[in-house]
């Protein structure tokens, strides 16, 4: 069973003060998430994955389309005590204490009250908030939140998790537990579906990714099937002012620099490059991978028309 | 059906069965508090304080306890309500909110002098209220008109009422009709013709509809008194010519050739009894006549009709 | 019935105590039944009439101000600082949140009635030295004071429901304002013609009638209050908050959360 179908949502605004003209946040958007996996959802800010998420949730009433969660009718009240939510950059009633604020979200997901006391202790400490007992949330400083933030996505034992970027506001030790804790919850059976524009975060967690972009989907597929299709590039730095023909043979620009040469060449004749300077005895000073080939992918993505993503549609869905 | 439409349709209902029940709620409540709108007219009736209460909105709150004044006094006067208690202070707390309301004189004018049922019968509170009127109003002529009107129906103190006239007459920009009412009331003060003056001269200057229709019953009235004492004279004429009274109201009408037998304007004709005297056909027709009455007489309710 | 109208009812109640202003406004209610005592002590007759009167008119204006300022809160507020979307990303149903935001307020504002209402039999106590037993109508002045509290609080939500905070409460005021001179206006109504008079009608009937709820005057002259007026301004108070609420669950339903 797909955790997550999305048939046809578009969403489409109305904007302007006196006559009002329409603004598509979200063009018709098909897509489908198993179950059991980590689905990234990238974008540069502005492209509609908020939009997206705020469709799913039931905030926001599509123009069109539908969606089945969990095998359940979008809509469905009763689906929503499988899902947990995490919003960007999320608000909480700051007159509680963290205790109380997921004392009450577990009454409104239905925990049982026998439960409830634990499953929020276990929570806290999963999410790494400990000795906070009675400070109220206006308190809390914003990573401190963040993490409250992921731990009422989660108390209830929903099935399938969203998160709107949650890594923001996070120091690396932060997101590092983040990431551990989404590789957890697979573990444990849990889909998650997380939309972000921090690309290294989607290329370690997750096994299949949509790139959307001005309200469009421009590509979807598994991360290794992406990037597949694009060629990253690394730089290579040798002792000497010597260019092996072999390099020249290659396709790699070289700058002489002092005593170094600086070269740069396609990521898949990294191999071959290395050998080259081996075979002239020349000695390596460094190999450094020059962007990913996520940031790559994704970078062409964005800058391809709606018809010409269309071809690199279907490369990846057929994954 | 999804949740949604499920609640989109219990919330319509819910709200189309509660609006009605509030709007006949509403009108039961309505009848439960009859004396609602004067209700602070009872607890709280010193003008002074209601206008220190307004805190500025006198303007405002002038109009509302206008309002209420003509609605007070419509609502009694259909209900055909003896007394009339709560009319003076409303004119007065309207008053004091606002001197300048000219319609409120016009009807304590009208309406405070005469006795119940057809007025609150407080004849001197309504000669305060004009002389205030007055005093806030200086160059307002029709005031004046007013307060004679008080003096001449009510207190048939002709004196003061011609005074009055003189007075308004006075007046820059003064109808000129206020002269030839301090004339004619110093000299022919008890005439019918005095008094039609004084009513015609009420309904046509006046736009309040309470204050017109009982303009036309004076007019009828007066109308009816004059033909009765007219009658009545021409009775007498008859008796001293045959030596007895006419046997019915044709048989005067031919004798003193009148064109047709006399009617009221109502057109019934008139009556004459035995002893001479002219009756109308229905006095409960003409609330105001003091003529033509049988004897032992109890007025009934008031009427009141739209035309002349 | 799920309980969650409960919790979320608890929720608002808790969130209103610990709210600042609340308690700022019931100090000064409290000041000013104290300050009736004073100002009675002008003349021996009318000390209760003004304690009485001033007492209950402060009752009711704070109480009316308080429901307005917490309640144009409760969902505008929620929107615009989007602790709504982890609400109602739960089983939890749009208008369940409504009823669940009503209760929670109208509680407050009973609790902060009772809290008030000492203050004034307080005083009372002060200047008669001995309740007598008109005394007891005092205490129907207050219900009808909750009575009008309940339809404010569901126009605060109603308004709430599609408005800005500001324009929440400046609606609602004017209801109050308007509402509490609905005799005059029906007055208005009966005089008037022609569309003016449709018009004014159908605002009369449709503002909630606050002079029926209003029986301070009445009640500080120790005048009775009939059963059948307390029977109908129950059922008169019923309805115009259902009225209201399914109005605030309509429009809610709809609305798309920014």
């Amino acid at each position: 069973m797909a955790a997550i179908e999305i048939l046809g949502l578009e969403k489409t605004y109305m904007v302007g003060f006196w006559r009002k003209r329409p603004k598509r946040a979200l063009q018709p958007l098909h897509l489908t998430v198993e179950e059991g996996e980590i689905f990234g959802f990238l974008g540069p800010n502005g492209a509609g994955k908020t939009t997206t998420l705020k469709l799913l949730m039931g905030l926001v009433f599509p123009t069109a389309g539908t969606a089945r969660i969990l095998d359940h009718d979008w809509t469905d009240p009763e689906v929503k005590a499988q899902i947990g939510f995490l919003p960007e950059q999320p608000y909480f009633y700051d007159y509680l204490t963290a205790h109380e604020l997921l004392d009450y979200y577990g009454q409104l997901s239905g925990v049982p009250a026998k439960d409830r006391k634990r499953r929020v202790e276990e929570v806290l400490q999963r999410v790494g908030l400990q000795d906070i007992k009675g400070v109220q949330l206006r308190k809390f400083s914003k990573g401190m939140l963040q993490r409250a933030g992921i731990a009422q996505a989660i108390l209830h034992n929903p099935k399938l998790v969203f998160f709107d970027e949650p890594m923001s506001g996070l120091d690396p030790l932060g997101r590092r537990e983040v990431r551990d804790l989404m590789e957890q919850l697979k573990q444990e059976g849990k889909t998650v579906f997380f939309s972000t524009h921090i690309l290294s975060d989607a290329e370690a967690l997750c096994d299949r990714v949509a790139i959307i972009h001005q309200g469009e989907v421009r590509g979807v597929g598994a991360v290794e099937a992406l990037t597949a299709t694009v060629q990253g590039k690394v730089e290579v730095i040798w002792q000497g002012a010597q260019i092996p023909a072999s390099m020249k043979a290659l396709g790699a620009e070289c700058h002489v620099t002092g005593d170094t040469v600086r070269a740069v060449l396609p990521e898949n004749q990294q191999d071959a490059a290395i050998d080259a300077l081996r075979r002239e005895h020349i000695r390596l000073i460094a190999i450094t991978p020059l962007r990913t080939s996520l940031e790559t992918y994704f970078v062409e993505k964005l800058q391809t028309t709606p018809a010409a993503s269309a071809a690199g549609k279907t490369l990846g869905t057929a994954v | 059906m999804t949740a949604t439409r499920r609640t989109t349709i219990i919330s319509a209902a819910c709200l189309a069965v509660s609006m009605s029940a509030c709007i006949l709620l509403l009108r039961h409540i309505d009848q439960i508090r009859p004396k609602a709108t004067i209700e602070d007219v009872l607890y709280l009736n010193s003008p002074t304080t209601i206008k220190r209460a307004s805190v500025g909105f006198d303007g405002l709150m002038a109009c509302i306890y206008w309002t209420r004044t003509v609605q007070y006094f419509g609502h009694r006067h259909f209900d055909r309500a003896h007394t009339y208690n709560e009319l003076a202070p409303l004119l007065e707390i309207t008053t004091t909110l606002d001197p300048h309301m000219l319609p409120a004189y016009q009807f304590g004018a009208s309406f405070l002098a005469p006795k119940p049922p057809a007025g609150a019968g407080e004849p001197v509170r309504a000669i305060h209220l004009m002389e205030y009127g007055i005093a806030n109003n200086p160059n307002n002529w029709r005031l004046y008109y007013d307060l004679g009107f008080v003096y001449y129906t009510e207190l048939k103190d002709y004196r003061n009422a011609a005074e009055v006239f003189e007075r308004g007459s006075k007046v820059p920009d003064a109808h000129p009709f206020m002269k030839i009412m301090a004339a004619q009331m110093a000299a022919h003060a008890g005439d019918f013709e005095t008094a039609r003056m004084l009513w015609s001269a009420t309904y046509d200057s006046s736009s309040e509809e309470n204050i017109r229709q009982n303009a036309v019953e004076h007019l009828r009235a007066i109308r009816v008194d004059e033909d009765v004492t007219n009658l009545e004279t021409l009775a007498k004429t008859f008796e001293e010519r045959t030596g007895r009274t006419p046997s019915g109201i044709a048989e005067l009408a031919t004798a003193a050739h009148l064109r047709g037998i006399p009617v009221d304007p109502d057109g019934d004709a008139y009556q004459i009894a035995p002893d001479g005297r002219v009756l109308v056909h229905d006095p409960d027709d003409f609330p105001f006549i003091t003529k033509g009455l049988p004897p032992g007489y109890k007025p009934g309710p008031p009427k009141f009709h739209a035309q002349r | 019935m799920s309980p969650r109208i409960v919790y979320i009812a608890f929720n608002t109640f808790r969130e209103a105590v610990r709210d600042r202003v609340l308690y700022n406004l019931i100090a000064f209610a409290l000041l000013l039944s104290g300050a009736a005592i004073f100002v009675g002590q002008i003349s021996i007759d009318i000390e209760r009439l003004v304690v009485v009167n001033l007492g209950l008119t402060a009752v009711s204006l704070f109480g009316i101000v308080i429901a307005i300022f917490i309640g144009i809160g409760l969902v505008s507020k929620e929107i615009e600082k989007r602790t709504l979307y982890t609400v109602l990303s739960r089983p939890v149903r749009r208008w369940e949140f409504i009823v669940g935001k009503f209760f929670g307020l109208a509680g407050t504002l009973v609790v902060n009635t009772f809290f008030m209402a000492i203050g004034v039999f307080g005083a009372l106590l002060y200047v008669v030295h001995k309740f007598s037993k008109p005394d007891a109508l005092i205490l129907v002045a207050l219900y009808f004071i909750v009575l009008e509290f309940l339809i404010i609080c569901s126009l605060a939500l109603l308004f709430s429901s599609f408005s800005s905070p500001l324009l929440s409460a400046v609606f609602a005021f004017s209801l109050f304002v308007i509402g509490s001179f609905a005799d005059d206006l029906r007055g208005f109504a009966a005089m008037a013609h022609g569309l003016t008079r449709w018009v004014a009608t159908g605002a009369a009937y449709l503002v909630p009638n606050f002079s029926a709820l209003n029986v301070i005057s009445a009640v500080a002259h120790q005048q009775p209050v009939s059963g059948q007026l307390i029977l109908n301004n129950t059922l008169y108070a019923m309805f115009y908050t259902a009225m209201a609420l399914s109005g605030a669950v309509l429009i809610f339903e709809r609305r798309n959360l920014k």
